[in-house]
């Protein structure tokens, strides 16, 4: 007879979640494998049938997502001559020239700039009022909090002609502030519920260590309550910016040109110049890498803050 | 240092009143226990010294200067919290230096003043861990580093050895004790554990419901209780008390204990009706000719004395006696109550009355 343990599983049971959690990462990371692959091929080889899975790989795709290139005759592209730089040899095989850069770099940076934006303003506005929530005794609490958790009961999306109506006539149509503003504030709700989570679960001993040791309420709160609260922080930074960096209705809706984001670009390549599926793929491979790079720097914390609470020490 | 006074103090958290109006001073350079059950008031005392909590009316004074209203920031005083209430993020010497840069202290000054407190703590060797891995006994000295650290008007300490083991403990009350001698700083101690209060305490509050009991050095309140509360509150066992009809006049120093004259204190007060009469387990003896009886139902053997309950005509009552005695259960015996040492209590308001031997304590009052 074998000895068993009732809280370790048996290797049958190790087995089974490990095929499980391997199926699971396959089915989530082939698509984006299959992106990264495509953004990697000629446009040829981008619509082959049966797709391609090995193949020459080019940077076509990345070249083309950054300029806009035009056709030129024979006697065109000897007037303009020898191509100079590795990109210009690229494309001459075409028989094209680059006419200048795309807008894709432009709306990349507003995708920064607002993804960003709203999600420092999140982060700020969220941890003091989370705070205050925590902390004071303030008037209607428990219907201020359901109030703002109720902004969050239906898709952002169904006020959209209000929004875009109100952005029109304060003039926020198609600029970062309004973006920015439009995104911290449908995040905004669950900034505030996330950190209030967690600063509760720090004991308020500490701030009172530091009025005790002769700081302001101030300080106490930025000296001991946010170290306290980084993993929180950093854990809502995560989903308000991955909100705000992947949103595509709003951005299709309220911007156009000056503050267009990635979202609503990419699938404008499209057409362009044909069906470009490389440079579209090159886009959204470029597009994934704030995000990653940003959850990556995070994750100590993030892997934390998710089974934050779940257990008291 | 400085002397604490609290002057009709209150505190009412809503509908529900914590502290009712108490007074009672604190000397300079005391160690003063504020004892009572879990729900007194005795906390919330604490932390609206420390400014911590703001007393809905009243005064408080540190140091001859009112400080009711001031931020705890302001008040120059030190707090140990029962949970360490250690900076996590820090490790042991910016915990400890951390009270010293709020006052503007730099460089060289906070090194001398952390070395010097690391010393007289004993804990020199953990100055550079971080206070996660630390042990109960050290978080406890760390806490304290950070209070002595600053050397403050008054060292205010919330039941903080209440999260440490049983064993530890003790060592640590003595510790603390050494401690404050050696600093000889105003020293204000919140505890439920009445053995601690006597143990440590030069003075002693003893609180329920948010009223003072009393107020005195620990054997006066051990003696002299001034209410039942306070009589039952201290001492393990408690005081007995025998529920009697009864009178006793001014100048009287004999009760009617069922037919058996018991002889008391005299009396300052008179008193007729439902009394109490209090005895101390200690203050009883066994005697073969005694005509207050009772029988023993239980022994409880504890070294060099020995618990004995006794069913008597009042009630049941329990007596300390050295285990050299030898009793049985289902024994009928004598019993005969330290004269000197009895109280009396109004068993209707629960108040002590005055006589010859508590008047020294009680007084006016």
């Amino acid at each position: 007879m074998s000895s068993y343990s009732v809280t370790e599983p048996s290797q049958r049971q190790k087995w089974f979640a490990g095929i499980l959690v391997v199926g699971y990462a396959l089915i989530t990371i082939l698509p984006l494998v299959w992106i990264i692959a495509t953004s990697f091929k000629s446009p040829s080889d981008a619509i082959a049938y049966p797709p391609k899975t090995f193949f020459e790989p080019t940077v076509e795709g990345y070249v083309n997502v950054f300029t806009t290139r035009t056709r030129l005759s024979e006697e065109q592209l000897q007037a303009v001559g020898e191509p100079q730089t590795w990109y210009d040899k690229l494309v001459r095989k075409d028989g094209l020239v680059i006419s200048g850069p795309s807008r894709f770099a432009e709306r990349f940076t507003n995708s920064v700039i607002i993804g960003f934006g709203s999600t420092v303003l999140c982060i700020v506005l969220g941890t003091a009022a989370a705070y205050a929530f925590s902390r004071f005794k303030v008037p209607l609490r428990d219907d201020l909090l359901f109030f703002i958790l109720s902004t969050r009961m239906m898709p952002p999306i169904a006020v959209a002609i209000p929004i875009f109506l109100m952005f029109r006539s304060l003039g926020l149509n198609d600029t970062h502030a309004g973006m920015i503003l439009l995104y911290t504030a449908v995040n905004l709700s669950l900034s505030v519920w996330l950190l209030k989570g967690f600063i509760d679960e720090i004991p308020v001993e500490y701030e009172e260590a530091a009025l005790i040791d002769g700081y302001t309420r101030f300080q106490a709160f930025y000296k001991v309550v946010l170290p306290q609260a980084a993993t929180g922080i950093a854990s809502t930074a995560i989903f308000c910016l991955i909100f705000a960096w992947n949103e595509y209705a709003f951005a299709v809706l309220l911007t156009s040109g000056n503050a267009q984001t990635a979202p609503p670009f990419i699938p404008t390549i499209i057409g362009v110049s044909g069906q470009d599926w490389p440079a579209v793929a090159a886009g959204a491979t470029l597009f994934l890498v704030p995000v990653m790079v940003f959850t990556i720097l995070l994750r100590k914390h993030l892997l934390r803050g998710i089974t934050f609470g779940a257990v008291r020490k | 240092m400085a002397q604490i006074r609290i002057q009709n103090v209150r505190k009412e958290f809503g509908a529900f009143t914590a502290v009712r109006s108490s007074s009672f001073t604190i000397e300079d350079g005391e160690f003063f226990m504020l004892l009572g059950p879990s729900g007194c008031g005795k906390t919330t005392t604490l932390r609206m010294m420390a400014g911590l909590e703001l007393p809905t009316s009243g005064e408080i004074f540190i140091d001859g200067e009112e400080v009711g209203m001031k931020p705890a920031s302001k008040r120059d005083i030190a707090f140990v919290f029962q949970m360490f209430a250690l900076y996590p993020h820090m490790n042991v010497r910016k915990n400890i230096s951390y009270p010293l840069l709020s006052q503007g202290l730099r460089g060289e000054e906070v090194k001398s003043r952390v070395a010097e407190v690391a010393r007289i703590l004993k804990i020199e060797n953990i100055l550079d861990k971080p206070v996660g891995g630390l042990s109960g006994g050290d978080r406890q000295r760390v806490a304290l580093g950070r209070a002595i650290v600053r050397r403050p008007k008054a060292f205010l300490m919330d039941e903080p050895l209440g999260a440490l083991d049983a064993e530890f403990r003790e060592h640590m009350a003595e510790e603390l004790r050494a401690l404050h001698d050696r600093m000889g700083a105003t020293t204000v101690y919140v505890t439920h554990d009445q053995l601690e209060a006597m143990q440590m305490g030069d003075k002693i509050v003893v609180m329920n419901h948010g009223v003072v009991e009393q107020f005195g050095k620990p054997q006066q309140i051990y003696d002299w209780p001034a209410t039942k509360f306070v009589a039952q509150f201290i001492g393990s066992p408690p005081m007995n008390f025998l529920e009697f009809e009864g009178m006793i006049g001014v100048g009287g120093g004999l009760i009617d204990l069922g037919g058996i004259m018991v002889k008391v204190p005299t009396s300052r007060e008179g008193r007729a009706g439902r009394l109490t009469l209090g005895v101390r387990p200690e203050h009883v003896t066994f005697v073969s000719d005694g005509a207050y009886r009772g029988r023993v139902s239980a022994v409880e053997y504890l070294g060099t004395t020995q618990i004995v309950t006794l069913v008597t005509g009042h009630g049941e009552l329990k007596a300390r006696i050295p285990s050299s005695h030898r009793v049985h259960e289902g024994e009928q015996v004598g019993l005969e109550f330290d004269a000197r040492t009895l109280s009396i209590f109004d068993a209707e308001t629960g108040k002590v009355l005055l006589s010859e031997g508590n008047e020294g304590v009680l007084g006016h009052g």
